[in-house]
């Protein structure tokens, strides 16, 4: 068996440990060996929120620079931020809804152009698929499953060692009832998505 | 019913590594539990609270860890199942507690867990604790997943009982937040009641006592070295004339290395997890059996002292190396390929790592203090109050502390909990500035009164604001002696801050809302200007962390605050306030405009009291 080493980023508050976790629980349920690595703790307040996801051959909860084999990054500006995690066979899925940091909302800097950026991205990974994931999860009912999308996006371009019916089993079994309606359209959107 | 209580034996979990310390301690029938919340350990006190409202099961957020352990020592030598966890920095509070403790030893097992924080993820170092094992004298255990987590819980409250001493679960940063599949085991019921058997000439520490435990405690740790040996948790991996030896996380990234290297047949690995007493026997085995040994362990040559002083003593010259410039660092936590090349350059392999394309001028995304937070408008006050006068400013750990950065750059000074009291104290008697010191609430009760006595008692002249957000924010809403907000409504606070804070001596004392800008602001001005009375006057800023209202009261938020075309781009509210929900914008025509986030909007108000030009209306779902 082969290792997937899937990198996550995103901003405190996109729910990037919940996307983790599924895509956990989906290898626990298929027995394939597993590790999710969160980041808890005062790097949540509003920052930039790494985790990651290593299934296969390998058990390192860690991922190294240049050694993602998937980047999936909740936002554009960190797509970029984290383009160090990737080499040149990566697959990249990126939303490209931008969030400012303070620095740039309070104008003193700028926020990067987001199509150059996942310009610089296409040039140094095998492949990238950036979508709107705000506005998918916004069209599923809420902002809040923006993670959703990308784990439907993932489970589109990615080869998994599961299909998408294991991950929808984990939706039904492992997540919020009140919000597994939700999910699972937002989940189909982002499988969707060109 | 939790979930690590309704997890079926022999099922497989996928769970943290706190989580499976927590079914672990359950297994073992753990009957009383004691913490204070601190990344990365929270989570086991969390998940011990919700299991203590369903079982028989004793917990509780003591109010610093000294507290917590001498709590759980006595729940221990009163025959007890007891666990007491905290992160790293934590067991300094108690390390008065537990080196003697260590003499004393238990009857119940009693499981310490110290969850380091190499990197420094969420911490102010990263110092190492093993060293604790063999300072205190304690056995210690190294899980290296979370399935050796349960495991390793299990075994050291029986390791624990067995040799009558408190066991060091120690554990890192990527052990308590990696979630790997765990296989779980019968659970056992905690005891109600334990039972307590006077023994003054071995519980009472005098010197006369001591003195005869010191050398007890040093045969124990003689016999638990054997131990050590057979454990199971020591064990050797592979084969051929290459040595590795490694514990912990590092372990996950040597078996990688190995496997990425292709050194299966070359190489035999030492996995570490019993690390003190030092195993000697099983470790020079080893020894004998390779040619060089690398050491990969994270922070400190822990086991590479030990076994460079092993072979040395059985006249092995043999290599052994580990921290290094060429191989690896004494700071942060390592990575997989960090490890790889150590082990390929060590053992002479090619290894080439992948060119990495490193973006270096991106716009920074630090933590922030959320929309709403009171404690923003605590400082927007004091930097209000001070004007251009230059000011010092201690501070202490917790969401606060955030106030370092621009536009409020409110901290000044910060070693550890408690410390902004204490050094406010000393800047004052130190040098001419006035001195403005900040702690949280629980921080507070975690070991500030004790510097705000000194303070009393030694005529300190400073200004103490206490940010009193009815919580412990940071670690996750952890309550505190002084929570007035609960699941079940408003209650008294068994242990009010103000009171607390007159009870020490302290005369002026003031509460404030501090989303009342101008009261807080001329409170804190009239504390300044005040030359009368010299000595520490304490200002409690007190105003609940919205996102702990919110989830306890269950309240709706009824306003959002909009910026009118009446603003004149004066830019004070990005500049001095620094809310998250604003943001500097330019129209089409390169026109620029400020606009407040509706969805990130608290509606706290403060905005509205510093700019004409910011009006309430009304939030729409």
């Amino acid at each position: 068996m082969k290792a997937w080493r899937i990198f996550f980023t995103g901003v405190g508050g996109q729910g990037t440990l919940l996307a983790t976790r599924v895509l956990g629980e989906a290898a626990l349920l298929m027995n394939i060996p597993v590790v999710v690595s969160e980041v808890h703790g005062m790097a949540q307040r509003g920052g930039v929120v790494e985790s990651a996801v290593v299934m296969g051959a390998a058990q390192s909860p860690v991922i190294s620079d240049g050694e993602a084999d998937i980047l999936m990054s909740f936002e554009p500006l960190e797509t970029l931020r984290a383009l160090r995690k990737c080499s040149s066979s990566s697959l990249v899925i990126s939303n490209n809804s931008p969030i400012s940091p303070f620095a740039v909302a309070s104008g003193r800097e700028q926020y990067p152009d987001v199509g150059e950026m996942m310009r610089t991205v296409s040039n140094n990974v095998n492949r990238l698929i950036a979508l709107d994931a705000r506005s998918l999860a916004r069209e599923a009912g809420s902002e809040l499953s923006v993670n959703m999308v990308m784990i439907g996006a993932l489970m589109r371009h990615a080869e998994m060692p599961f299909g998408r019916e294991v991950v929808e089993t984990v939706l039904n079994t492992k997540t919020k009832k009140a919000f597994l309606k939700m999910n699972l359209k937002a989940f189909d959107l982002g499988f969707q998505a060109e | 019913m939790h979930e690590l209580l309704t997890a079926q034996p022999g099922s497989r979990q996928l769970l943290l590594g706190n989580e499976a310390i927590v079914r672990g301690a359950l297994e073992a029938g753990i009957s009383f539990a004691t913490t204070y919340p601190g990344t990365p350990s929270s989570e086991i006190g969390d998940n011990f609270y919700r299991i203590s409202q369903e079982t028989d099961l004793y917990f509780e957020y003591s109010v610093n860890e000294k507290v917590a352990l001498e709590t759980a020592a006595a729940a221990a030598i009163s025959e007890l199942r007891t666990m007491c966890s905290m992160k790293h920095v934590g067991l300094n509070v108690a390390a008065d507690a537990l080196m003697t403790l260590a003499y004393v030893g238990v009857k119940g097992g009693l499981v310490v867990v110290s969850a380091d924080d190499p990197s420094m993820h969420s911490s102010q170092n990263e110092q190492d604790n093993r060293y604790y094992a063999q300072l205190a004298g304690l056995p210690m255990l190294e899980p290296a997943n979370s399935q050796e987590a349960l495991e390793m819980t299990r075994a050291a409250f029986e390791l624990s009982e067995a040799y009558k001493i408190p066991v060091l679960l120690r554990t890192t940063t990527r052990i308590n937040h990696s979630r790997t599949p765990v296989e779980v085991g019968l659970l056992q019921p905690p005891r109600r009641s334990g039972a307590f058997k006077k023994d003054p000439f071995n519980l009472v520490t005098v010197p006369m006592v001591g003195r005869r435990l010191r050398v007890e405690l040093l045969e124990k740790i003689n016999k638990l070295g054997s131990e050590a040996s057979a454990s199971p948790f020591n064990r050797v991996e592979g084969k051929g004339g290459w040595g590795v030896v490694t514990s912990g996380v590092s372990y996950n990234y040597v078996a990688d290395a190995v496997r990425e290297l292709d050194m299966t047949d070359r190489v035999r690995v030492l996995k570490m997890g019993m690390t003190y007493p030092f195993a000697d026997e099983i470790c020079l085995d080893f020894l004998k059996g390779v040619e060089r040994v690398l050491v990969v362990e994270e922070l400190e040559p822990f086991l590479e002292d030990k076994l460079k002083i092993l072979a040395q003593e059985n006249g092995l010259s043999l290599e052994i190396r580990g921290k290094g410039e060429e191989l690896l660092p004494r700071y942060y936590e390592f990575d997989p390929v960090q490890v790889k090349s150590a082990m390929a350059r060590f053992f002479q392999l090619k290894y080439q790592p992948g060119q990495v394309e490193m973006e270096s001028a991106l716009p920074q995304r630090p933590p922030n203090l959320c929309a709403g937070c009171p404690h923003r408008a605590s400082y927007y006050a004091v930097n209000k109050a001070l004007g251009d006068a230059a000011a010092i400013y201690p501070t202490d750990i917790g969401c606060y502390t955030l106030g370092i950065l621009p536009p409020l750059e409110a901290a000044d000074f910060l070693l550890c909990m408690g410390s902004s009291v204490s050094s406010a104290g000393g800047f004052a008697k130190a040098q001419e500035e006035p001195v403005v010191a900040f702690i949280g609430d629980s921080t507070f009760f975690h070991s500030g009164i004790t510097g705000l006595i000194n303070a009393v008692h030694n005529d300190h002249n400073f200004i103490l604001v206490i940010l009193d957000n009815g919580t412990t924010a940071m670690t996750g809403q952890q309550p505190h002696p002084g929570i007035e907000l609960t699941p079940e409504g408003r209650q008294t606070p068994k242990v009010d801050i103000e009171a607390v804070v007159r009870g020490c001596g302290v005369d002026r004392v003031e509460t404030v809302n501090p989303l009342q800008v101008d009261k807080t602001v001329a409170v804190l001005k009239e504390m300044l200007e005040d030359k009368q009375r010299p000595g520490v006057k304490v200002l409690i800023s007190k105003s609940p962390c919205p996102l702990f209202e919110r989830r306890v009261t269950g309240k709706k938020q009824k306003v959002v605050f909009r910026v009118t075309n009446e603003c004149d781009m004066c830019r004070r509210c990005l500049d001095e306030l620094g809310c998250p929900a604003f943001t500097y914008c330019e129209d089409e025509e390169e026109c620029a405009f400020i606009s407040i986030d509706e969805h990130l909007c608290s509606g706290c108000s403060v905005c509205k009291q510093i700019c004409h030009a910011i009006k309430p209306k009304k939030k729409t779902a």
